[in-house]
């Protein structure tokens, strides 16, 4: 199963290290990173693959929210399909 | 990969703008349950409902974390109760209360469905049924009853609308000490339809199969934002805006619907891709309208934008979704809204005004507190006129009343959550008795006569 994981907030040091060391921890695989600066906000998208994860994606969601806390970081993790409803005919 | 601008905005549409799936409810036909007697019927009624409804708290949240969408409510609406009450109707709270039990028993915030169809005549055991209405809406807490008066196939049933007017005063008078809130979950209709998974009208048509999932999604505040981004456009513009918004809504109510059934085990229903505002500032269909250039809704030209956005969501909604239904359009109910509320407030929005959107618009008189003293028959008055509007214009029309026991106009009742607040809105004072008196049938009009 895919998910998006969306990361947003103020720029800082060391976000991407962060946020790919705490899937990686999990059995997350990371299959495409895109980020941009808009403004001095930091926003990334990763598209991520949960087969090999050792926890579930509602699990994920709930766990990447509360790292996200931790580092002053608005971080949210989909199931990819809501994106592909909403975006494409 | 995904546009970085598409997924920041569906992000945004679920943090800042209040985009939610409103509603997931299970349809679920209860006709198997009819036994012998009451007692009997209502343990079948709680075991069926228990059973088939066990998993929907647990899966909705399940796919409120994977998808990151707020799922707000969970529901049930159940076979026509007078169904199911027919042989035994004077005991028909035995089977109110068996349904609030098992609404309970499973978590679920509302069951709707304790209704009656008469919008050609009444039987007997009908108008049995429908006198146990204000007892069972007192004594329960989540279950909601709606009846149907009037159609524009069949005309409208005056000597129901006589009995709702009486009915809906007892109701008030019975739950008098929460300011008559026993009426907020009664709802008078015309042309209803058998599908809607909105409270407090929702119930499961029998025309509809086993079990089945209906969805509801939301989403006022997302319209008015895309609208902020076009702020100098013509109408044409704001019609498309609206239409291209209310795509993207509708297509993740279909994602969650489909899969929620898959999970549920029942059948996909509809999606009901109505626009239903809630109490919180920036979740307002009167925003909306506002937003379209009026000072204050309730003003002139509030009907023309009603009409255009009510128009430019449904068509954005059924390019998206295999299957819409319910009510699909713009709701406006008046204590659920803080624009509608405040305008209210005001003295911009009277009912006058409202009767006229609803003719636009998807529902009907909705959520709207008047005097306590307001009579039966100046309501049942109000329900005609609201169920002519809808038998003649081919569409479902509602009325959602509440006289509210002991206030007067300037106060305000207030019910907290969902509901919200509602100032207490005048009514004519001259008398319509006379024409409520009469009963009868008033005829269907001559276009609804196609075969």
């Amino acid at each position: 199963m895919r998910a998006v994981v969306t990361v947003v907030g103020k720029d800082k040091k060391g976000i991407i290290a962060k946020v790919s060391a705490f899937l990686a921890e999990r059995g997350v695989n990371i299959l495409d990173i895109s980020q941009t600066i808009l403004e001095d906000y930091f926003a990334m998208i990763m598209l991520v693959d949960l087969a090999q994860a050792d926890v579930e994606l509602g699990t994920l969601a709930v766990q990447c929210a509360e790292m996200g806390k931790n580092i002053g970081m608005s971080v949210h993790v989909q199931h990819e399909e809501i994106f592909n409803a909403m975006h494409s005919v | 990969m995904f546009n970085t601008n598409d997924v920041l905005e569906t992000v945004n549409m679920i943090e800042r703008e209040h985009l939610d799936i409103r509603t997931v409810t299970m349809g679920v036909s209860l006709l198997s349950c009819i036994s012998g007697t009451a007692q009997k019927t209502a343990d079948k009624v709680y075991d069926t409902i228990c059973k088939r409804a066990e998993n929907i708290v647990k899966v909705t949240g399940d796919l409120s974390r994977e998808y990151g969408i707020p799922i707000v409510n969970k529901r049930i609406s159940i076979t026509p109760a007078s169904l199911i009450c027919a042989p035994f109707a004077e005991k028909s709270y035995l089977i109110g209360k068996a349904l609030d039990n098992a609404a309970k028993a499973v978590g679920v915030d509302f069951l709707g469905g304790y209704s009656a169809l008469v919008h050609k005549g009444m039987t007997d055991y009908e108008k049995k049924f429908i006198r146990t209405i204000p007892e069972v809406l007192a004594d329960t807490e989540r279950l909601c009853s709606s009846v149907n008066i009037g159609s524009s196939k069949s005309g409208i049933n005056m000597d129901a609308v006589k009995l709702m007017g009486e009915i809906i005063k007892e109701t008030a008078q019975k739950t008098a000490a929460s300011d008559g809130f026993g009426c907020a979950k009664l709802v008078v209709f015309c042309n209803a339809v058998e599908d809607n998974p909105f409270m407090a009208g929702a119930f499961h048509g029998v025309g509809e199969g086993e079990t089945v999932i209906n969805v509801g999604v939301s989403g006022p505040g997302v319209v008015q934002h895309a609208l902020e981004a076009v702020k100098d456009a013509d109408l044409t513009e704001v019609a498309e805006t609206v239409k291209r918004t209310a795509f993207k809504i509708t297509r993740a109510g279909q994602l969650i619907a489909k899969e929620a059934a898959k999970r549920l085990g029942a059948e996909f229903g509809i999606v009901d891709l109505s626009l239903a505002p809630t109490p919180a500032r920036g979740d307002s269909v009167a925003a909306i309208l506002e937003e379209m250039g009026l000072e204050s809704v309730g003003t002139h030209g509030t009907t023309a934008c009603l009409a255009m956005l009510n128009d430019a969501v449904k068509k954005g909604g059924v390019m998206a979704s295999s299957r819409v239904g319910g009510l699909s359009g713009a709701f406006i109910p008046v204590s659920e809204d803080i624009g509608m509320i405040e305008a209210a407030e005001r003295g911009t929005l009277c009912i006058d005004k409202l009767e006229a959107m609803t003719a636009v618009c998807s529902v009907g008189l909705d959520m709207i507190a008047v005097p306590g003293e307001t009579s039966a028959s100046t309501i049942s008055a109000i329900i005609a006129d609201e169920a002519a509007i809808g038998m003649i214009n081919n569409k479902t029309t509602a009325v959602r009343i509440i006289p509210a026991p002991n206030k007067k106009e300037g106060d305000e009742v207030n019910f907290g959550g969902l509901l919200g607040r509602a100032p207490i809105m005048p009514v004519h004072a001259e008398s319509a008795a006379k024409f409520i008196s009469r009963g009868g049938l008033i005829p269907a009009p001559i276009h609804s006569n196609k075969n």
